[in-house]
């Protein structure tokens, strides 16, 4: 397997010019005094591309997203998103482009004594849209996620997989240009994981680069374009290794 | 600028609870109700030190131990010094009634000797030793004292108390800003998820502060102007029984701008409050990424 180019994206073809929603060179990250959980993370994202990243228990995943979505800074090395080097950027230069993430946590991370309307409005709010702006779109997008009746509960009224529709709902709300998922299939079943995959490729179709983090080679495999980024021992593996396309289209997707 | 203070029900849901929770609007009460009858005393005292200091700056007395039998020459004599505004005899009744109540019956005595006195107001420039040599030719061991002179020390300590008060308001209003920082850091560790969630969606410091900003300024309201208003009627209730007290407390009175500043101390606490909340806050949330 030939090795890929220093920083090149994942699903680089030769020759290929490519946007990049986010380049990582020479990426290291270690808490406290610790040894590091990531190391040498060389790779770009292409925008508009749905990305898996895999590996084993304690693989450094979630450390990866947290460095994604501007929750860690790296420890060395330098991470670029949408075109900005963001490694030591102020603090106040980083909510910007906080919103232009969307984030599903593993552990939904809804505020419990907000409703599941406000819970979804939050980006909006953050954003500055007004109440009547707030309105449609988070009913629009309630009803996506097929909890329009569900608009006034709290979350801890709602079933795991709902509040895991609640979160994904909340990250979606703004039509991030990255969305990043931690494991958002863990406390669904089949059938309700295939739903939020089909949700996550209707964002991807919009153009929102996707990058989910899960053991789940089902869901893997019934992602038709996919790519695939491995993680083991925090740093990357077989980083030419592109998804093969499952062979058939998925069914039940959406 | 204050675009804060007017946020829709659902940024007021944000941090949840019920609008007036918690121990800050009782120790903001309190700081206030403290904070104002301190400051009504201290006012107070202030008054009452420029109203003797007033009443003293160009009184002076005119004293001939042994007495004088020529009494009218000398009150003559000291009204047509140039400068000298008001002249006036005190009475030797007056004098013995004034001794009477330390010496008892005694003080009525003929074999008593009472001091002649004459009170006089001058104006400032006035040749006052010229004066006391004139008299002295009348009447030898004549001598004159300013009032001032006399009552110093007792304004002296009345000033001091008006200090000492006026640092007790700083002194608590300090203490009400520890007890509001306190309070805000409370209020960030029991949202510390709320707020990690909304700046994980990217809201800012200040998008995050507001909310506590705002909160923090409606207890700190409530609190201070429960507290002002329970003064207030302590004030009131004292005014009354000082009244009844008559010339013992007469002189201990507020003006209208003693009652501005005492109107404006509620205010002035809750914007304190908000700006010390305001700073904690921010200060805190710096700390995280």
């Amino acid at each position: 397997m030939a090795r890929r180019a220093h920083g090149a994206p994942l699903d680089q073809a030769p020759g290929d010019e490519v946007v990049a929603v986010a380049e990582f060179d020479s990426v290291g990250l270690r808490y406290g005094t610790g040894a590091e959980v990531l190391r040498d993370l060389d790779f770009r994202l292409r925008s508009g591309s749905f990305y898996f990243l895999t590996g084993p228990s304690g693989a450094g995943k979630t450390s990866l997203l947290k460095l994604l979505y501007l929750a860690q800074r790296p420890t060395r090395g330098r991470i670029k998103l949408f075109g900005e080097e963001l490694s030591d950027a102020p603090r106040e230069a980083l909510p910007p482009f906080r919103r232009r993430i969307g984030v599903v946590f593993q552990d939904f991370r809804l505020v419990r004594h907000l409703s599941a309307f406000d819970n979804v409005a939050l980006p909006l709010r953050v954003a500055g849209a007004s109440d009547e702006e707030v309105e449609g779109p988070v009913r629009e997008m309630l009803a996506w996620v097929g909890l329009a009746d569900r608009a006034s509960a709290r979350p801890p009224t709602l079933s795991g997989g709902e509040q895991q529709r609640v979160a994904i709902a909340r990250a979606v709300i703004n039509r991030p240009e990255l969305l990043v998922a931690d494991e958002p299939t863990g406390n669904v079943d089949a059938d309700m994981a295939n739903r939020l995959m089909g949700l996550f490729t209707a964002m991807n179709r919009l153009g929102t680069t996707v990058v989910v983090a899960t053991h789940d080679v089902g869901l893997i495999t019934a992602t038709p374009g996919a790519q695939l980024i491995r993680l083991e021992n925090g740093t990357l593996v077989d980083p030419t290794g592109t998804l093969r396309n499952p062979p058939h289209p998925p069914r039940g997707d959406g | 600028m204050f675009a804060w203070l007017f946020v829709s029900p659902a940024e007021r849901r944000l941090l949840g609870g019920p609008r007036f929770g918690g121990p800050t609007p009782w120790v903001i009460a309190i700081m206030s109700f403290s904070i104002m009858l301190i400051a009504a005393s201290g006012l107070a005292l202030a008054s009452t030190a420029a109203l003797v200091s007033r009443s003293i700056e160009s009184r002076y007395a005119l004293e001939v131990p042994g007495g004088a039998n020529n009494l009218d020459t000398l009150v003559r004599t000291v009204r047509s010094a140039p400068g000298v505004t008001a002249v006036e005899a005190v009475p030797e009744s007056e004098m013995r009634r004034t001794l009477e109540r330390w010496l008892g019956p005694a003080a009525q005595g003929a074999e008593l000797p009472v001091p002649a006195l004459i009170d006089f107001d001058a104006a400032p420039g006035t040749n006052l030793s010229a004066l006391q040599q004139r008299a002295q030719s009348i009447a030898p061991g004549a001598r004159i004292s300013a009032h001032g002179a006399s009552v110093g020390p007792l304004l002296h300590s009345l000033r001091l108390l008006q200090w000492v008060a006026f640092g007790l308001v700083v002194l608590l209003s300090i203490a009400a800003s520890a007890a509001v920082v306190l309070a805000a850091r409370g209020a960030l560790d029991t949202h510390r998820f709320t707020i990690d969630v909304m700046h994980g969606i990217g809201a800012t410091d200040l998008q995050v502060t507001h909310l506590f900003q705002r909160k923090i300024l409606i207890d700190a309201l409530v609190g201070s102007l429960a507290g002002a208003v329970a003064a207030a009627i302590v004030l009131l209730l004292l005014a009354s029984g000082a009244a009844l007290a008559g010339e013992l407390t007469g002189g201990a009175t507020l003006g209208l701008v003693d009652l501005l500043v005492l109107a404006a101390l509620p205010f002035a606490l809750t914007l304190l409050a908000t700006w010390v909340a305001r700073t904690a806050v921010l200060r805190a949330l710096r700390k995280a990424l």
